[in-house]
């Protein structure tokens, strides 16, 4: 029985991802430019349009590299690749609920107290 | 047992690649995530129930700085720190950044000398992510007292708007809560993997069961989403 058990493992494929070092240490150094690259938009005082496009672009390609190839999810068979990174897009339905309710929440502040609290 | 076994190398070999293997995983009536480990493949959905509750603490950020008239307080200034006489902006949340990002890379390096089964290498590349970590939590607790020292509270702060203070306790305190709990996980593995557990086979000491160096991996993914967490803290709180 053991052996059978030790030999259905050797058989389940569960592949280890392994890869050159080299490769984290270009993810490693991409993140502290893109690290460097959003608080330079801070220390400059970018303001409007050009700073949330920037921090969101940087804020997008950290997330990517992180869960790309720290977390190897780029290696990772599709089904699960889709079961974990498409159910957090629902959080932005959810943002566009919350978006048109701050609108009516801010309107009614100001249109009733005057804008107190 | 001998059935599993036929199934098992049928399940390897020859799956179908892109959307059709996804549907013919999903569809298999057996396990879905196929070269996945049990281990691994819970801790991505941990994960993902975690990656909803920072979204909604992120929502909620975002529902009371839009909702409410009076100004927010601007973090750039609020969260600047003087340096030989001088006022740096954010200075010292962009340090932070930088030590949570090296501790990501030192825990992917540890990840990949731990497949070499290379353990002494390893091991100390986890004590050095969980230093950078622990120091992450020792700023982290600087900045909190120096804001409560200057009069921050969760329902008012000298700035501007009294959400201010709720949300940056809220979201930092439950981030930095992770990061401590991550450092202590990296110390029992990297304990684990010094003594040299997953070469003798060794038991656990709560499952009886043997491990294996895939934990550190496990682990791995664990502290790459401590900080992943925080490029969107960053982004939305820090910098917005």
């Amino acid at each position: 029985m053991e052996q059978v058990a030790a030999h259905a493992q050797a058989q389940v494929k569960e592949q280890h991802q392994q890869h050159p070092i080299r490769l984290y240490l270009v993810v490693w150094g991409f993140l502290f430019v893109l690290s460097a690259g959003s608080y330079f938009v801070d220390y400059v005082g970018l303001h409007g349009y050009l700073r949330w496009f920037l921090i969101l672009l940087f804020m997008i390609l950290k997330a990517g590299l992180i869960v790309a190839v720290f977390m190897h999810m780029a290696w990772e068979r599709l089904a699960l690749v889709y079961a974990i990174l498409l159910p957090p897009l629902l959080v932005l339905v959810f943002v566009a609920m919350m978006v048109s309710e701050s609108n009516y929440t801010i309107f009614t502040r100001m249109a009733v107290s005057g804008g107190a609290q | 047992m001998a059935q599993s076994v036929q199934t098992h190398t049928g399940e390897t070999d020859g799956r179908p690649p892109g959307l059709r293997g996804v549907v013919a995983d999903f569809s298999s009536d057996q396990r879905a995530f196929k070269n996945v480990s049990w281990g691994k493949a819970m801790m991505w959905i941990f994960l993902l129930s975690d990656t909803f509750i920072f979204g909604c603490f992120l929502l909620a950020y975002m529902t009371a700085r839009m909702s409410t008239p009076v100004p927010w307080p601007n973090p750039s200034e609020v969260f600047a720190l003087t340096i030989g006489g001088q006022e740096i902006p954010l200075i010292l949340i962009a340090i932070m950044t930088f030590i949570l990002i090296s501790s990501s890379g030192t825990m992917a390096m540890a990840v990949n000398f731990g497949y070499r089964r290379d353990r002494r290498t390893t091991a100390a590349l986890m004590l050095l992510t969980a230093v950078l970590g622990a120091s992450f939590v020792g700023m982290q607790a600087f900045e909190w007292s120096k804001l409560i020292a200057e009069g921050v509270r969760p329902w008012e702060n000298p700035w501007g708007a009294a959400q201010f203070g709720s949300s940056f306790f809220m979201i930092t305190g439950f981030h930095g809560t992770h990061v401590s709990f991550g450092v202590l996980f990296l110390l029992i593995v990297a304990r684990k993997v010094w003594r040299g557990d997953f070469d003798a086979e060794r038991r656990g000491f709560f499952t009886s069961r043997k491990g294996n160096y895939e934990i550190v991996e496990i682990m791995g993914l664990y502290w790459h989403f401590v900080d992943l967490v925080w490029v969107f803290i960053f982004a939305f709180f820090y910098l917005w």
